[in-house]
């Protein structure tokens, strides 16, 4: 009876092509939207998560100034010391590694090539605090770290640049006025979290580029690695605690210094896309309920519109339960109908605001059957009133109306 | 082909509309007994009681009081959805309007009936093909209402009534839209399938021209049977015609 009921509800449709086309925008729209937003929110989430991680999970940087920038005005706030590095080295428990970092920029030179970069000089334990994987070469030995020699790990921009994506290892370029050594490729990591190409980069022994680059021996940026069995904050405060003497800050003096924790920025950004995606999806849901309401709609008009046709089923030998069963089995198979455009049309969707947005594409399995079941259920919720009215015809009278 | 019991039976059948100031007898006790295979046509003024007959005869509508016996069962105890069932089994309709399906082609329109007896779809072509054939339609297989002449429409319909193969087929005002022409190729229709097939058939009609075709006419006044006549229809057997005429 089902199969009866279904061949004559798509029958229906079919006579009414441009009024079932209508009837299901609503849902079409709705679902696109649902499955678009939840699945956007779900992209930026990870998109968000992967560039935090990329800094690092459980890692603490610790820089002079408070907190972000600089700070307004006053005299700057002094580097750290190398002192200050071995010293939360040594003195803090949970303290895994501590990656000091001088920074310049230089341009470097290959042949006819020259590339304006980053210049990061750092220890060994920078590749410890936060891993980062080598494309070819190696890393420095720890007697070319303190020896400061001029050996370089490359990004792999600075790779395409210098040395047109060809390989690198082994080759000697100018950085500045430095002849330096090729001995590793970075694996690609992409866009910062905050923008910026972390790939742009060369990374040197910290004692070679404070020697040869910014001519001191202070400290721009600690990172620290913080053991996983201990808690961000506490580590955090005992760092504070600590920097703070060494830095003579007392009293209620304010820190020249911020520690800035990956952990909870990742936290932070994470929870808060996942609350604005809640909210757009609320808001498309809400559409949902209003291409419900559509379907509902129109179908009343064409209960009403149907009357007579109604009344020839009726007096045909059609009992109230098939009539309601193909008005409700229409209704379902409509919704469902622009439920399926509505998946079809959110692929496209996602597809273009992913490119344009720079996130990666994502099929979301849960949403899309989700958004699905939902659309099957409104037909049945809002086509159930008007099927129920169809089939509570009299047929006599249901004949008789013009 | 027997025809006691009567295929139907109505005894002081009532019939009343509304409630207290407002009600209205529309049927005031009508028995009418109705042979297997007899050609029936029901005429009478407009109130008198023909259309509310024929809609109970049709089980579209109860009787407020009295009995309606359908080859010896009661029908007046059944249900909607029994009635729709009966009717799905034993009766076609055939409408004034023609009420086919609009935007539908005559063969989904002939196959309505066999999609709610739940017929296989090679089964359902068949028979609606057949039917189709019956009434010289079946080159038009394909056409939608709009595409058919009035006289076409009510074929198909007549299609529809019998694809089937009810006991009774029920007209009412059956060339109520045609002209004289169609009317009199609709009537030859019906005769040759009361004749051919033994479909016993009820007609509701005002005009005299088309109540000559059938071989007993009951004549509707004030909510009564006034009268009841057999004829001798041209074509008709005369010796069936003179069974009907006995009752």
């Amino acid at each position: 009876m089902l199969g009866t009921t279904f061949l004559l509800a798509i029958r229906s449709i079919r006579r009414h092509l441009l009024r079932s086309f209508l009837t299901i925008l609503g849902i079409v729209i709705g679902v696109g939207a649902v499955v678009t937003m939840v699945t956007l929110g779900k992209a930026t989430t990870a998109q968000v998560q992967q560039n935090i991680s990329s800094l690092g999970t459980n890692i603490l940087q610790i820089r002079p100034g408070q907190g972000f920038g600089r700070g307004g005005g006053g005299p700057r706030p002094p580097d750290f010391k190398p002192e200050d590095v071995t010293a939360i080295a040594t003195q803090i428990a949970g303290v895994t590694a501590v990656a000091p970092q001088a920074q310049s920029t230089a341009t470097a030179i290959y042949e006819g090539a020259n590339w304006s970069t980053t210049i990061n000089g750092t220890t060994n334990a920078y590749f410890t605090v936060q891993p980062w994987p080598l494309a070819s070469g190696r890393y420095w030995t720890p007697a070319e770290q303190s020896a400061g020699k001029a050996v370089c790990i490359i990004g792999n921009t600075v790779r395409q640049n210098l040395f047109r994506g060809g390989e690198a290892v082994g080759l000697r370029f100018r950085l500045g006025n430095v002849s330096c050594d090729v001995i590793g490729v970075l694996s690609t990591r992409g866009q910062a979290g905050f923008g910026g190409d972390q790939d742009d980069v060369v990374i040197m022994p910290i004692n070679a580029v404070q020697r040869r680059f910014t001519g001191t021996r202070d400290v721009r940026l600690m990172l620290v690695g913080v053991d996983q069995r201990y808690a961000n904050a506490s580590v955090q405060a005992s760092i504070t605690d600590l920097l703070r003497e060494r830095r003579n800050i007392t009293g209620g003096k304010q820190d020249d210094f911020n520690i800035f924790d990956t952990k909870q920025i990742s936290d932070t950004l994470t929870s808060t896309t996942q609350l604005l995606t809640r909210i757009v999806t609320a808001v498309a849901a809400i559409s949902l309920i209003v291409g419900g309401i559509g379907i509902m709609n129109i179908m009343l008009v064409s209960v009403t519109e149907r009357t007579r046709e109604i009344g020839i089923r009726l007096a045909i030998g059609a009992v109230a339960n098939e009539v309601l069963m193909q008005f409700l089995v229409e209704a379902v198979v409509l919704s469902m109908l622009g439920g399926l455009v509505g998946l079809v049309l959110a692929q496209v969707a996602i597809g273009a605001l992913s490119w344009a947005g720079g996130l990666p594409f994502l099929f979301v399995p849960d949403i899309n059957v989700v958004a699905f079941a939902i659309s099957a259920l409104i037909g049945v919720v809002f086509g159930y009133f008007p099927a129920r009215r169809a089939a509570a015809l009299n047929p006599i009278d249901a004949l008789r109306h013009e | 082909m027997a025809s006691n019991p009567p295929l139907i039976e109505l005894r002081g059948v009532t019939k009343v509309y509304g409630e207290g100031a407002t009600q209205f007898h529309a049927l005031k006790g009508v028995d009418l007994d109705i042979a297997v295979g007899d050609f029936v046509a029901v005429m009478g003024p407009s109130g008198s009681g023909k259309s509310t007959t024929m809609n109970i005869l049709g089980c579209l509508d109860v009787p407020s009081g009295g009995t309606f016996l359908f080859r010896g069962h009661h029908v007046e105890a059944l249900d909607r959805d029994q009635r729709a069932l009966l009717r799905r089994r034993y009766l076609g309709f055939v409408f004034q309007g023609f009420n086919l399906l609009s935007r539908t082609s005559a063969l989904e329109n002939v196959e309505l009936p066999l999609l709610y007896r739940g017929d296989d779809k090679k089964a359902r072509r068949a028979a609606a093909m057949g039917a189709l054939e019956k009434v010289g339609l079946d080159r038009w297989w394909d056409h939608t209402p709009a595409e058919l002449s009035g006289g076409q429409q009510q074929r198909v319909a007549i299609a529809r009534a019998i694809v089937t193969q009810p006991d009774v087929l029920l007209a009412d005002e059956p060339t109520g839209n045609l002209d004289s022409e169609r009317s009199v190729e609709i009537m030859e229709l019906l005769t040759g399938l009361n004749r051919d097939s033994g479909i016993t058939v009820l007609m509701v009609t005002h005009e005299a021209d088309m109540a000559a075709y059938a071989r007993t006419v009951v004549h509707f006044r004030d909510g009564l049977v006034e009268r009841i006549e057999a004829q001798h229809p041209p074509g008709a057997p005369v010796s069936a015609a003179a069974g009907a005429g006995n009752d």
